[in-house]
């Protein structure tokens, strides 16, 4: 360790620092704001996370429950045979989203803002 | 065939004017070895696996470091530079995307390096100038990415590999380049006689 000088040492120091600040905020996403459930291709429902509640989405096969809780969004209960929105599990990143096809609901996470991505054109 | 005869036959008399006589100093002949082995590593290295295009522990830099705290910035540019050229020769990348990658980070890295060269050395060692060197030559890379290959914020997400890999692989080359050089304090080793006038005869 003599090849390491002092200075090294900060150079080290402040270059890690950066380095996990900036993967941090890059892969850290961005903080969720609302949740916005669909129903059948219509704002169902535009809901603040900040409120731990549970709703009701009709659809073609029957109710859908969506649970939000601790700043986390999931889909309990649907009648959608697969069950992949309901295996999706909590969402709490802006950007995710759980969709149950067969019943034509979904919720998806948003921001303060609207990022574009391939969907969302 | 007539044309070497008759090339023979004046060189007999006297030296033939369309000849081109390039003469290489010292300093050129010593810039060539230290090319070759930065080239001997950038072949060695390539073939150890990488787990990411563009990921690679930079061996060659180690000579970079060598160099630039031996003879100087500008032997280093040449070395680094010629070792860029030399070496997209021999993979057959010249003037292929990944040349212009290595290009843009070698530059930015050289670039980098001229101004940590004047850190005081008393506190600064090769660790510094190697870490800013790779840092540099990762944003180097991402520019050329950005600007050129692929004009999508979405390689953003890549920054944090590719910056990892730049802390770990900086701070192992600088260590080695340190330990190089601790090592040739002892040793002695060729000294460079810049020729300013070259001779005319």
């Amino acid at each position: 360790m003599q090849y390491v000088k002092a200075g090294d040492w900060w150079v080290l120091l402040v270059a890690s620092v950066c380095l996990v600040i900036f993967t941090l905020k890059v892969w850290g996403g961005e903080r969720a704001e609302k949740a916005v459930i669909r129903s059948g291709g219509h704002i169902f429902l535009e809901t603040s996370l900040s409120i731990n509640q549970q709703i009701e989405v009709p659809g073609p096969l029957g109710l859908s429950l969506i649970v939000i809780e601790n700043r986390k969004v999931r889909i309990a209960k649907d009648p959608s045979p697969r069950q992949y929105c309901v295996r999706k599990g909590w969402l709490q990143q802006a950007g995710e989203i759980a969709l149950c096809l067969p019943n034509q609901v979904s919720v998806e996470l948003v921001g303060s803002y609207k990022r574009y991505d391939s969907l969302n054109y | 065939m007539t044309a070497l005869i008759t090339e023979k036959q004046g060189a007999g008399k006297a030296e033939p004017e369309s000849r081109i006589l390039l003469h290489a100093t010292a300093e050129d002949h010593h810039v060539a070895r230290m090319a070759a082995v930065a080239l001997g590593l950038t072949i060695l290295e390539g073939a150890i696996p990488s787990p990411l295009p563009g990921v690679k522990p930079g061996l060659a830099n180690i000579v970079t470091l060598i160099v630039l705290a031996r003879y100087g910035w500008r032997t280093a540019v040449w070395v680094s530079l010629l070792r860029v050229f030399a070496g997209s020769l021999l993979f057959g990348n010249f003037l292929t995307p990944g040349f212009f990658l290595g290009l843009s980070g070698a530059v930015l890295s050289l670039l980098t390096l001229a101004l940590t060269h004047y850190l005081p050395s008393r506190w600064f060692g090769p660790v510094t100038q190697s870490v800013c060197a790779a840092f540099a030559h990762i944003a180097g890379q991402m520019a050329v990415v950005y600007l050129w290959l692929i004009p999508h914020a979405g390689i953003v997400y890549l920054i944090p590999v590719f910056a990892a890999a730049a802390l770990v692989f900086g701070t192992v080359n600088g260590l080695i380049a340190a330990r190089f050089m601790d090592n040739e304090k002892t040793t002695t080793y060729p000294q460079i006689t810049r020729i300013t006038q070259i001779k005319s005869d």
